[in-house]
């Protein structure tokens, strides 16, 4: 039995769906969600690697790091302001994120 | 069942089950401590299809730096998450609706469509051979060459985000005295010292 593109492109999908089945579930807790957000990510950079490797490509390698950056720059600040928000409002609840009335 | 199916179906099987354990997870740090199994099994995925150098740079960035910064975050934050977790069960159904129609569609379009015969004469940068240059040279090459202005974008990202940070969470609290250097070093004898002259028997 052979693993081809669509083995790995089948597990990124299940990541995916995960990952926003994630966003649905903990619609209250801001930390469950930024972790399901890594997760997408994850799965995209599964995707884009094994899209690399098999068409013998590396410029979707390439691609996977840039997206694995701008994932850690967004962790970085999304955790900033959920510290910020936190000393400010004492909870992280996003029920309670309605002070722009947005 | 060869080595690599075997080790495919493994990390796979092990990082869709943690990654179901990171959203139903009760206590966020055994949610985060999940999302470093997941990262460290795709990392495996990564070594198996031949993308060393990503795998590594997965094990240290992500569970070096993303996950330790969310336990950090996590365990900091003095949150009853138990109160957090209430309507849980609320939005299960539309939640596993979306989700299965999602999952369906993604594999109905993985497993129907078929790669363009056309595909080979699209390579931009191919992949070496393996056995003369390394993965994380190959990268090299091309990263630091085509793509040079991708990297020194992402370069200003991480920046941009570093400050960011710093600037969001620093905050001076009022109350509270610090060292001026600055007014330390304009201090002068005549600010500092003054002479009085003490008549005998009568003080100040």
């Amino acid at each position: 039995m052979i693993v081809g593109l669509s083995h790995y492109l089948t597990v990124a999908a299940i990541l995916f769906t995960l990952g926003t089945l994630g966003i649905f579930l903990n619609r209250k807790n801001v930390i469950v969600i930024l972790m399901s957000i890594e997760l997408i990510l994850l799965a995209v950079n599964i995707n884009l690697v094994a899209f690399s490797a098999f068409h013998n490509d590396i410029v979707g390698q390439i691609f996977a790091l840039l997206v694995l950056t701008v994932a850690a720059a967004e962790a970085a600040i999304g955790l900033a302001i959920l510290v910020v928000f936190f000393r400010n409002s004492g909870s992280i609840a996003v029920e309670d994120i309605n002070s722009m009335k947005g | 069942m060869t080595v690599p199916a075997f080790f495919f179906y493994l990390f796979s099987s092990v990082a869709v089950a943690s990654a179901f354990m990171v959203i139903a997870g009760r206590n966020p740090v055994h949610s985060v401590l999940w999302l470093i199994l997941t990262f460290v099994n795709a990392a495996g995925l990564f070594l198996l299809i031949g993308a060393e150098f990503l795998a590594m740079i997965l094990v240290v960035v992500y569970v070096g730096a993303v996950a330790v910064l969310f336990l950090f975050v996590v365990m900091m934050l003095d949150v009853d998450f138990a109160e957090l977790r209430e309507g849980f069960l609320q939005y299960l159904p539309v939640g596993a609706l979306v989700g299965l129609v999602f999952l369906v569609e993604l594999v109905l379009v993985v497993g129907s469509w078929v790669t363009s015969p056309g595909i080979t004469n699209a390579i931009t940068a191919p992949i070496p051979n393996p056995a003369q240059v390394t993965n994380t040279e190959a990268i090299g090459r091309v990263l630091y060459t085509t793509y040079v202005h991708y990297f020194q974008l992402a370069g200003a990202i991480l920046l941009v985000a570093m400050i960011g940070a710093i600037v969001l969470t620093l905050h001076h609290r009022p109350n509270v005295k610090r060292q001026s250097v600055a007014s330390q070093n304009a201090r002068t004898r005549d600010t500092a010292i003054e002479v009085v002259k003490v008549k005998p028997g009568e003080g100040l």
